[in-house]
């Protein structure tokens, strides 16, 4: 019983060592210009990425109707009317995977245009598969301990 | 863990849920949400982030039920769903007291063939495949909910009880399955009482109240998957035998008896269509979003046969192939067939675990919408309640991948370990068991990470 609980209490460790444990990333920075065309219900081009540090430069239009950017994990927001260009900057300084969304009602299927900006390298993705590889060590040590006890 | 009856822990519970006011109170207040929900599909605006009927059905309800009621509650939903009502009391004549006499119907025997889940697998699939259509379109989400309904009238007119709810309800039917991990349950206290009572009150009724309307012997009963909740056998014991458990999650999961085929494949449709979902209303390709919202019925239809071959084909196929794996490294003797059904149980975390991480992902996003249909449900400019011209504003966006993979990873480390407790069942050693549990660990690793994928990659 006692050596299950230190599996548990060292696999919930690691599990947040991992999750937590700040990882530096070193690369120069560089500029991206990124023309983003929207059009109901997608983004093109739909995945944008780029490093962390690096600065993005958008040049956001839409093809059809008035749509938005919102991008979360970065409060940014605008929305571009057809025919028009808005220009959008911003430094890349968080990692990991940050949906945009269009922010101006635009048709039926509004609430599913998403774009994704991923902020490589990707650490928020790579924890969290660490995280879950452990976990899934741990549980099978944890399993492995009911050894010589009585079978249901 | 032990048990704990909340009706002796909370004295002051048992008399409320004896009370006949219990369930039409609620069932009334839904209902008059649910009349909301289709006079706004019927005539409030097209824009459905704009239309009370989507915003409260599709992003408000759809994430309470899924992030609240069904892991915590169970069935809780069914006490209280509308859909069934107008159908119960047509056969009760009556809402509120116990009438006398039996129930209003035909009394036709609903075909044994079809008491199990495999309508609800159907009707579930036949409303996924069109579901983007459905939670965009307020008039569409109007005439599906009209069409339940009307359907529970027309089967309650044919058959006694609660048919729609037990065989054919999209809904009800993985509510059951994933009612499984709930920490709560309505039990016996002592079976042996209702083997020697012979009047059986909670099965044929009595003067406090119906006959179980969902055709169970609470006596008997050892798994949350079809017990609505309703508190019937409450109101009908006359030993004071039915106890409302809180219990360890997902214990109905090691119940070996009563597993089954529909069930089992109830499972992986829900698990399929979790990963489906994901990528096609969350991820950022278009064109799925313009062929699952039907702008060319020619590439809907491959949408469709795609969608279909996934959930019926594509995962259960992969995960027959990981229980024969399984059957020729454990040496098992159950036949592939037999261990299918009992280790399809595994995708129940896993799969609620993946709707839950789908939910956030949608509805702390979308949430900010139920202000302004409040204010304006029908997108008429009113401004009921002054907060008509809230902005939308994603809430906790920073937050949701941490959700998401903490769900996942404690959904996939429930489901490993329910994996073991099945495989011991049928293991004649340790050894063996753990062994059983290793391809479809290998199978459900590979689920969550394409999940992970969706969500973080």
């Amino acid at each position: 019983m006692k050596a299950r609980l230190i599996i548990v209490v060292i696999v919930l460790a690691l599990m947040m060592v991992v999750m937590l444990v700040p990882i530096p990333y070193l690369s120069k920075p560089r500029t991206h210009h990124i023309t983003l065309d929207s059009q109901r219900y997608e983004y093109d081009p739909g995945r944008l990425e780029v490093h962390q540090g690096d600065t993005v430069i958008i040049d956001f239009t839409a093809s059809d109707v008035v749509h938005g950017f919102y991008l979360e994990g970065y409060g940014i927001e605008t929305r571009v009317e057809p025919g028009l260009t808005k220009r959008i900057e911003f430094v890349a300084d968080k990692p990991g995977k940050f949906r945009f969304r269009c922010s101006v009602t635009c048709g039926s299927m509004h609430p599913f245009m998403i774009g994704e900006l991923v902020v490589g390298p990707n650490t928020t993705l790579y924890r969290a598969a660490a995280t879950m590889l452990i976990g899934i060590a741990g549980t099978l040590i944890y399993l492995w301990s009911f050894k010589g006890e009585q079978h249901e | 863990m032990t048990k704990i009856d909340l009706l002796t822990a909370a004295p002051w519970l048992k008399p409320i849920l004896r009370s006949r006011l219990f369930q039409p109170v609620l069932m009334l207040a839904t209902l008059a949400f649910f009349v909301m929900v289709i006079l706004t599909g019927l005539f409030g605006t097209p824009a459905g982030n704009r239309n009370f009927g989507i915003v409260f059905v599709w992003i408000v309800w759809w994430a309470l039920l899924m992030i609240i009621m069904v892991p915590f509650m169970g069935r809780i939903w069914c006490t209280m769903c509308p859909i069934p009502a107008p159908g119960e009391w047509l056969q009760r004549r009556g809402i509120v007291k116990r009438t006398s006499g039996k129930l209003s119907t035909l009394r036709w025997r609903f075909p044994k063939r079809f008491r199990n889940m495999w309508l609800q697998n159907i009707g579930f699939l036949g409303v996924a495949i069109f579901s983007a259509i459905i939670l965009t379109h307020p008039d569409v989400t109007a005439f599906v909910l009209l069409g339940f309904i009307l359907t529970g009238i027309v089967l309650s007119i044919l058959y006694e009880n609660r048919v729609f709810c037990r065989y054919v309800c999209p809904v009800g039917g993985f509510i059951g399955l994933y009612s499984m991990m709930a920490p709560l349950e309505v039990r016996v206290k002592d079976p042996s009482v209702c083997v020697t009572h012979t009047p059986k009150d909670c099965i044929i009724g009595n003067e406090q109240g119906y006959g179980c309307p969902w055709m169970l012997y609470p006596g008997g009963m050892q798994r949350n998957t079809y017990c609505g909740m309703c508190m019937e056998c409450v109101k009908t014991c006359t030993q004071n035998n039915i106890v409302i458990n809180v219990r360890s999650i997902g214990s109905d999961l090691t119940v070996a008896k009563e597993r089954r085929l529909d069930e089992a494949y109830k499972a992986f449709i829900m698990l399929g269509c979790a990963i489906l979902y994901s990528a096609v209303l969350l991820g950022p390709w278009g064109w799925m979003k313009d062929w699952a919202s039907m702008e060319s019925v020619a590439n809907w239809l491959i949408y469709a046969a795609g969608f279909l071959f996934i959930n019926l084909v594509v995962l259960p196929g992969a995960f027959a192939l990981t229980t024969g794996l399984t059957r020729r490294l454990s040496k098992q003797t159950l036949s592939t067939r037999e261990l299918f059904t009992h280790y399809a149980y595994v995708l129940v975390p896993l799969g609620l675990a993946a709707w839950i991480a789908f939910s956030f992902g949608f509805a702390l996003v979308n949430g900010s919408y139920a202000l302004v249909v409040l204010s304006d449900p029908f997108g008429f400019g009113w401004d009921l309640f002054g907060t008509r011209d809230t902005a939308w504003q994603p809430v906790g966006t920073t937050l949701i991948p941490f959700l998401q993979t903490g769900i996942l990873t404690a959904g996939l480390l429930f489901a490993i370990n329910t994996a073991y407790k099945i495989a011991a069942q049928y293991s004649q050693t340790h050894r063996q068991a753990f062994i059983a549990t290793l391809p479809v660990t290998g199978f459900m690793t590979m689920v969550t990470f394409i999940l992970l994928g969706l969500y973080l990659g």
